[in-house]
């Protein structure tokens, strides 16, 4: 049962990274599309319309590879989770309903309307189109990480009949983990898309090949990029803040906080040792920062990890590293944006800076994922946190049938994943086409 | 009627809404390498699916958001025990939906070769393993009392489960076939017609066996003779198929279409009602079978959703009808020098 559980873990990761490989980019980037194809509309400037052409040839293609990787996420929680799924189905099967009722059939019919309806509807009513699929988009995640905030802190549900019952309705879709893992992801989406935009631009500007076009297109992400870069910093803190409430266990996991202390300190450099409970080296102390972090008080008391029964704690070394480097990451993005700022207008005189930022294409990708490591490993050995453990939520099937599958997985993916990002590099290098 | 009772037609309408909308998007692309002689030809096939069949395939998103959540027990069981058949649609229709995608976006022979084999794979797989799946349900599946499957994916491969899946894949080559006739013009409309006709009585017999197949390989039957009203479904599907064979004689396609899509509802209602209360019944022991009753969410839960899906289900059909109105007709010139168009 192990090796099914094992297995099984294994895939949904590969599954659900791969998908947030492409979600976060058709977050932000439909909403800088309906943003140019407004303007469009509203000054008639072509340069507009060939920028609404140039970016949404990319996004179709990166919509296309996140839609097709999403429905194979909806299936596994019953193929391989079938345990988990018949104790929750109550109340995470309906939220996933919802989205797709309320949020996925208005994205996946408009996306249609979109690409083939330019000579069928109006300027305006195309324009339109697209801020609903942003709309759309941004509905279904909403959906989506209100079922995955409720499987990190259950609220709104009693245990009856051997399963999770739904009792307050309003309490799942309303509670502050939900919202605040919400922005925090929309927030971390859209700083992907403005560095996505940023990087490709900045490639082009190297080139000096439309310039007037990219640099435009560069502002536009930059404005967005900057905005959300800070957003996320302060957002993330008030979403750490929250698990000293709702996931101690985490919150002592990723800062590597062993002994329950009051002015418990956060260190500059760390280094775990799980086995001895323990950290290695522990280089630059601030005095009371986790308990200013966690509780805003330097004197107040954080629980460490050794207060929890040792099968009750998460993978310590990669929860850790996960948080600091995402951590890091977010605080370079500030920095990032904000010398932008400065070079907005002169952006070519700067070829260092355009070249930095063509390489920090990757950085907000690798940013989502580890926030998505420090999520769901910091939440192990729960599948749903403190009522039902990972490894009784498997289903009854064969390893061998989860081993083939997984190979599946890895080898279609890998191969769908290297296309993709061919096609999209490709699109991005051409350029715009002329008028 | 209990709630149970109305979330069970809502679950058996939703599959039926799926086959209805993707099932013609299955039999553009199974006939794809057939009737697709040149690239324009190709092209004309998938950008008549274009700007529908995305939204087409939601239909069975939903049908498995709403086992979930409606029925917790059975979308654990039923998925978990027809695992590798379940891998393989999925696959399938990642192979399809990219497929739509990339394959315009590098012109060599090559590149278009794979994407235009998957188009198919990734068409007859959902269409033929759908069909083997829902047959396999109505007959009985061999799952215990703690759910768990003891049989493989060869198992399903009985007689009556293949029996299954060739008639879904005639279905859908009909409906194909015939949204290709309103779609298309010149030798594509001609070769269409022409493939339409054909299938027509192929379908029939095959229909005509399933349905006495039916008679000995499962129970369906018990409730049609408990309640022999209920015959009337099946008529209606008969008559919507003759109705097929009217309307393409007369070359009234999107009435013969229309046919199609009833006779394809008809034959999911066939089997639906057939299954009632069951949703997932076990073949080792009657007791173990789950349905309506046994496998269903708490109330509150069911209510909710019930006024979510009665809210939405209708704005979707809506916009729906609003997006395959926007996009009736030929497939054009013009549609296909489209920036973005397949």
């Amino acid at each position: 049962m192990d090796t099914v559980v094992l297995l099984s873990r294994l895939q949904f990761a590969a599954a659900t990274m791969f998908h947030f490989l492409f979600v976060p980019l058709t977050l932000g980037l439909s909403v800088l599309i309906a943003y140019m194809e407004t303007m469009y509309v509203k000054t008639d400037d072509e340069t507009y319309l060939r920028m609404t052409k140039f970016w949404g040839k990319i996004f179709l293609i990166n919509f296309a590879l996140g839609i097709v990787t999403g429905i194979t996420l909806e299936f596994q929680f019953g193929t391989n989770w079938s345990r988990y799924s018949a104790f929750v189905g109550d109340i995470f099967g309906s939220l996933l309903a919802i989205e797709a009722t309320a949020a996925f059939f208005l994205e996946s019919t408009l996306i249609g309307v979109w690409i083939f309806g330019w000579n069928k509807i109006s300027k305006k009513a195309h324009a339109t189109v697209m801020w609903l699929v942003a709309l759309a988009g941004t509905f279904s995640a909403i959906w989506i990480l209100i079922a995955n905030a409720w499987m990190q802190h259950p609220v709104g549900y009693t245990i009856r009949n051997g399963r999770a019952e739904l009792t307050d309705f309003f309490a799942v879709v309303t509670q502050k983990f939900a919202i605040l893992e919400f922005f925090h992801t929309v927030g971390g989406a859209y700083i992907i898309s403005a560095f996505f935009v940023m990087g490709v631009s900045a490639y082009h500007l190297l080139k000096k090949q439309n310039i007037e076009f990219f640099t435009r297109s560069f502002r536009i992400a930059l404005v967005f990029g900057l905005v959300f870069s800070f957003f996320e910093v302060f957002e993330g803190h008030l979403h750490g803040a929250d698990l000293a409430h709702s996931q101690p266990a985490k919150l002592a996991a990723m800062d590597a906080h062993w002994e329950t202390s009051e002015r418990a300190p956060v260190y500059l450099f760390s280094i775990p040792d799980e086995k001895n409970e323990r950290n290695f080296i522990e280089i630059g102390p601030i005095p009371g920062g986790l308990s200013l972090l966690a509780f805003h008080d330097f004197n107040a008391e954080v629980k460490g990890l050794k207060d929890f029964p040792k099968d009750e704690r998460p993978p310590v070394l990669i929860t850790f590293s996960a948080f600091k480097l995402m951590v890091g990451l977010g605080f370079l993005f500030c920095l990032l944006t904000l010398v932008g700022w400065f070079l907005r207008n002169r952006l070519t005189d700067y070829p260092l800076y355009l070249k930095v930022m063509l390489f920090a294409i990757p950085l907000p990708y690798l940013a989502m994922q580890l926030g998505w490591i420090v999520a769901e490993v910091g939440r192990q050995p729960w599948i749903v946190y403190g009522i039902m453990k990972t490894k009784d939520a498997v289903s009854p099937v064969a390893s061998i049938q989860v081993f083939t599958s997984l190979v599946a997985f890895v080898l279609i993916y890998g191969l769908l994943g290297a296309v993709g990002f061919y096609l999209i590099f490709k699109e991005a290098k051409r350029g715009p086409k002329l008028n | 009627m209990e709630l149970q009772s109305i979330w069970f037609f809502i679950w058996g309408l939703l599959w039926a809404l799926f086959f209805m909308t993707d099932g013609f998007d299955f039999g553009v692309g199974i006939l794809y390498p057939f009737l697709g002689k040149s690239d324009t030809d190709k092209r004309v096939m998938i950008n008549a699916l274009g700007p529908v069949w995305d939204g087409n395939e939601v239909w069975l998103i939903t049908a498995g958001g709403v086992t979930f959540a409606a029925f917790p027990l059975v979308y654990a069981v039923m998925f978990s025990s027809l695992y590798s058949a379940l891998m393989l649609i999925l696959f399938a229709l990642i192979l399809r939906g990219v497929s739509f995608e990339f394959r315009g976006k590098v012109n060599n022979p090559t590149w278009k070769k794979v994407w235009d084999t998957c188009i198919f794979i990734g068409s007859f797989g959902p269409a033929f393993l759908f069909g083997v799946a829902f047959a396999n349900i109505f007959k009985g599946i061999p799952f215990d009392g703690n759910g768990i499957y003891h049989g493989t994916l060869f198992t399903l491969l009985n007689p009556y489960g293949l029996l299954g899946g060739v008639f879904f894949v005639l279905l859908f080559l009909q409906h194909g076939a015939l949204w290709l006739c309103i779609k298309s013009e010149g030798d594509l409309y001609e070769r269409a017609s022409a493939t339409a006709g054909k299938i027509w009585p192929v379908l029939l017999v095959v229909a005509v066996i399933f349905l006495g197949a039916t008679k000995f390989a499962t129970p369906l039957y018990d409730n049609y003779i408990a309640h022999p009203a209920l015959f009337i479904v099946i008529l209606i599907t008969v008559a919507a198929l003759v109705g097929v064979k009217f309307f393409i004689a007369k070359g009234a396609w999107f009435s013969a279409w229309f046919s199609s899509a009833l006779t394809t509802m008809g034959a999911i209602f066939f089997g639906i009602i057939g299954l009632y209360p069951n949703l997932f019944p076990s073949s080792i022991d009657k007791a173990y079978s789950l349905s309506a009753f046994n496998a269903s969410s708490s109330p509150l839960t069911l209510k909710i959703m019930l006024v979510v899906v009665i809210l939405f289900i209708p704005v979707i059909i809506g916009y729906q009808i609003w997006t395959y109105n926007l996009f009736k007709g030929k497939v054009t010139k013009e549609d296909l020098d489209l920036d973005d168009a397949y």
